[in-house]
């Protein structure tokens, strides 16, 4: 199938191109930026005049709830969510039912993507078994299925030992560990930042040092054991700064953020609302001025969706009683772009953060327009209005705070392996 | 939306009346006064031979308690049969099944047996709002206790209490002692003091038992009972729970009780005419010393009559709101 995206500006930030420009692409691949290739004729012709075109968006954090949780959203649902969202791979955690711990689970999920065919899936391996924290999981045959990362999620680790043992032994398979790095003795029974508006409501407060503290102990370990390592979805302004004071020693650390922590405070979840119940929780002002200075220094590389799709049940009770987590793979894009007209980045930089940055945080060959890469390719209207709405998500969760709210940028069409994958 | 992160615009009709009590905080002053002289003329009745008026005449009143408090309970439901309605009272245990679910059920089994007004006690913060949110628009909600959030009725019991002994907040010094981190009882005081124009509010307690920033409340904090009790008017214990001695929160009672007890030598740190608080149950010997409790200073029983002629002005007045808001939705519909 040859496809001719025409007439949009071309953004790819791996080959510091943006300017309007024709995409060619034939057989699944990228074969000309401009002129048209020797003989070309086109079977489809995309019309993205006034439009974006960059590389397919790649999201760092997505939860999916296949196996065990398909009420709250399937590998099919949640995957045609990503396709509208301009997302063309997702990087999902190891928490489905049962756990992405032996060979067969990686394989099956991808396996299920792949028949459905809107997204390249790409699976965390637990890095220990049952994600509790005690007995490494095997992370070398989970890595030869398919597995590009390890991490334990919000889980803990039984010991600093067994933590730092982990860290030995991925280092000696030279993987990657992705922390979401959190305290659970502090967290405690907290479901929000501990501060003013906790004290008002009267909701368990977690303190910054649930999470500043596993940081710190993680960045040391990191520096012992030489592991690739990567941080996700920060919350807290000192987070980035020791993360900053680590890269600048010359450790092979990275980091991103989810959207949502660089557009919110917690001040939003004065009324109860459970949209907003989130893990790490919505944080001060403070915290979120110094996560979108993390995002202009670079200390932070990636911004992502942590889309986690919930049944309504779910939020349906009294706040602390909820399921934390927020839908978020259709409005990664949108809510990313509003950084630009509140004047943080251009946008090249942006996309760099949403396709090339994860990319390379992966060590994957994707995020590129490059001639010969795969066409994983996103067109969107940066101006297009669009309200967020149980019909405009095609995500199984409505779980987004942004329900009801105008949201300015739209994916027109995402290819993926040069196949349309969604058009509006 | 706006609307979900106000909490007042639940509280009120658009007109501004009262048609759910969930929290004292952001209720115009005008409003909290109205409920405090309303009160006072169902304490004067109640000092009569016939104690019923029938103001809830022909209504039901549910108190959905869904954490065990027989005190509370029982002036609810002494305070609607006096208003004359009919009360059914619902113990829920919440750790049987799982919260949500049964939250939500039960609020639908209740919605169909028509009740015009929910009594709610809840070990969630936010529980009183989320049903407020979540019941058919002509069921009133009050507020009867929700996790570490609020009790907006027992504070205004004590505001009423303070009332008539002291008249006029506005000289008033008020200091409020003890486990401030889990009490919905002191948030509720904190932000009824503040809006009834009390000149100083003080908070009392280690710092294990102080929730953050709790001055952005508008309260000066105190860790010691001597400069904290120093020339206060008002003195309001609050309620240790025996758990707080098993999570690092404090050593054991008796130290809490050494530091931080009401006993007569504190007791003389503040005005000589200082009164004497407590939402109760009393523990003896740990936050107050007997003496204290039963002498010429303590309010307590008066807080408990007062209690009853409270919950009696906050029904009616959220019943009068929430029957002025069926009659503008009758309105609407006929036009």
């Amino acid at each position: 199938m040859n496809i001719m995206i025409q007439g949009g500006r071309v953004i790819d930030p791996t080959q510091q191109w943006d300017q309007v420009a024709d995409l060619y692409i034939q057989n699944g691949e990228i074969t000309a930026l401009g002129e048209a290739p020797a003989g070309f004729e086109a079977d489809e012709v995309i019309d993205a005049q006034g439009q974006i075109v960059c590389p397919g968006l790649i999201d760092l954090c997505t939860t999916l709830r296949e196996p065990g949780q398909t009420r709250k959203g399937t590998i099919a649902s949640e995957t045609a969510a990503a396709a509208a969202g301009g997302i063309t791979t997702l990087v999902v955690t190891p928490d489905t039912q049962p756990i992405v711990e032996t060979t067969a689970v990686a394989e099956m999920i991808q396996d299920r993507a792949a028949d459905v065919g809107f997204a390249r899936v790409l699976p965390m391996g637990a890095l220990t078994q049952g994600l509790e924290g005690e007995q490494l999981a095997p992370l070398h045959g989970l890595a030869s299925s398919g597995c590009v990362a390890f991490t334990n999620m919000r889980n803990g680790f039984s010991s600093s030992q067994t933590l730092l043992r982990c860290l030995e032994y991925a280092a000696t398979h030279d993987l990657l560990v992705v922390f979401q790095a959190q305290d659970n003795t502090l967290v405690a029974s907290g479901c929000m930042h501990d501060d003013t508006t906790s004290t008002r409501l009267g909701l368990n407060g977690i303190p910054e040092a649930a999470e500043t503290i596993e940081v710190s102990r993680c960045l040391l370990l990191v520096e012992q054991t030489g592991v690739r390592a990567h941080f996700g979805q920060l919350s807290c302004e000192r987070s980035v700064r020791m993360i900053e004071a680590a890269r600048e020693r010359g450790l092979n650390v990275t980091a991103d953020v989810a959207v949502h922590h660089l557009l919110l405070t917690d001040e939003s979840v004065s009324g109860f609302n459970a949209a907003y119940h989130l893990q790490p929780p919505l944080r001060s002002q403070l915290d979120r001025a110094g996560l979108r200075q993390g995002l202009v220094t670079g200390t932070i590389a990636a911004i992502c969706s942590d889309h986690q799709p919930h049944d309504p049940i779910a939020k349906q009770a009294p706040f602390a009683a909820t399921e934390p987590g927020m839908s978020g793979l259709e409005t990664l894009l949108p809510l990313s772009l509003s950084l630009i007209e509140q004047e943080l980045i251009e946008l090249p930089q942006l996309i760099e953060t949403l396709t090339s940055a994860p990319a390379r945080i992966l060590g994957i060959e994707a995020g590129t327009l490059e001639i010969g890469s795969q066409a994983d390719i996103c067109v969107f209207d940066p101006n297009a209005e669009w309200v967020v709405s149980d019909d405009t998500l095609r995500s199984a969760g409505k779980n987004t705070p942004f329900l009801g709210q105008t949201l300015k940028g739209r994916v027109n069409a995402t290819l993926m392996d040069g196949r349309i994958v969604f058009r509006r | 939306m706006p609307e979900a992160n106000d909490p007042n615009s639940i509280q009120l009709t658009a007109d501004g009346q009262l048609r759910h009590f969930l929290t004292t905080e952001g209720l115009p002053r005008e409003l909290l006064t109205e409920i405090l002289d309303t009160a006072d003329s169902f304490v004067d009745m109640s000092q009569q031979q016939v104690k019923k008026v029938p103001l809830l005449r022909g209504k039901t009143v549910a108190n959905l308690f869904f954490e065990n408090s027989t005190r509370t309970l029982s002036t609810f439901e002494l305070a609607a049969k006096r208003l004359s309605a009919d009360v059914l009272n619902l113990n829920i245990n919440t750790s049987s099944t799982k919260k949500g679910e049964t939250l939500k059920d039960t609020l639908m089994t209740l919605e169909a047996m028509h009740a015009d007004m929910f009594v709610v006690r809840h070990s969630d913060s936010g529980a009183a709002h989320f049903i407020a949110q979540h019941v058919t628009p002509n069921v009133a909600v009050i507020n009867a206790g929700d996790g570490r959030h609020a009790h907006p009725t027992q504070a205004m019991l004590d505001m009423l209490t303070i009332r008539r002994h002291k008249g006029d907040f506005a000289p008033l010094k008020v200091a409020i002692v003890g486990d401030i981190l889990h009490s919905r009882v002191a948030r509720s005081q904190i932000h009824a003091l503040r809006t009834l124009g009390a000149n100083e509010i003080r908070v009392i307690a280690p710092k294990t038992l102080l929730p953050r920033h709790i001055e952005a409340l508008g309260v000066k904090v105190y860790t010691e009972m001597a400069p904290g009790l120093r020339d206060v008017d008002v003195i309001m214990m609050l309620r240790l729970q025996k758990e707080r001695m098993q999570s690092a929160l404090l050593p054991s009672e008796s130290e809490f009780y050494k530091l931080y007890g009401l006993n007569r030598d504190k007791l003389a740190y503040a005005k000589p005419d200082a009164v004497v608080m407590h939402p109760g149950p009393i523990n003896r010997g740990v936050e107050i010393e007997s003496e204290v409790a039963d002498g010429p200073r303590s309010l307590i029983l008066d807080q408990v009559t007062n209690g009853i002629a409270v919950r009696m002005a906050v029904m009616s007045k959220a019943m009068s709101g929430q029957l002025s808001q069926r009659g503008e939705s009758d309105q609407e519909e006929q036009a």
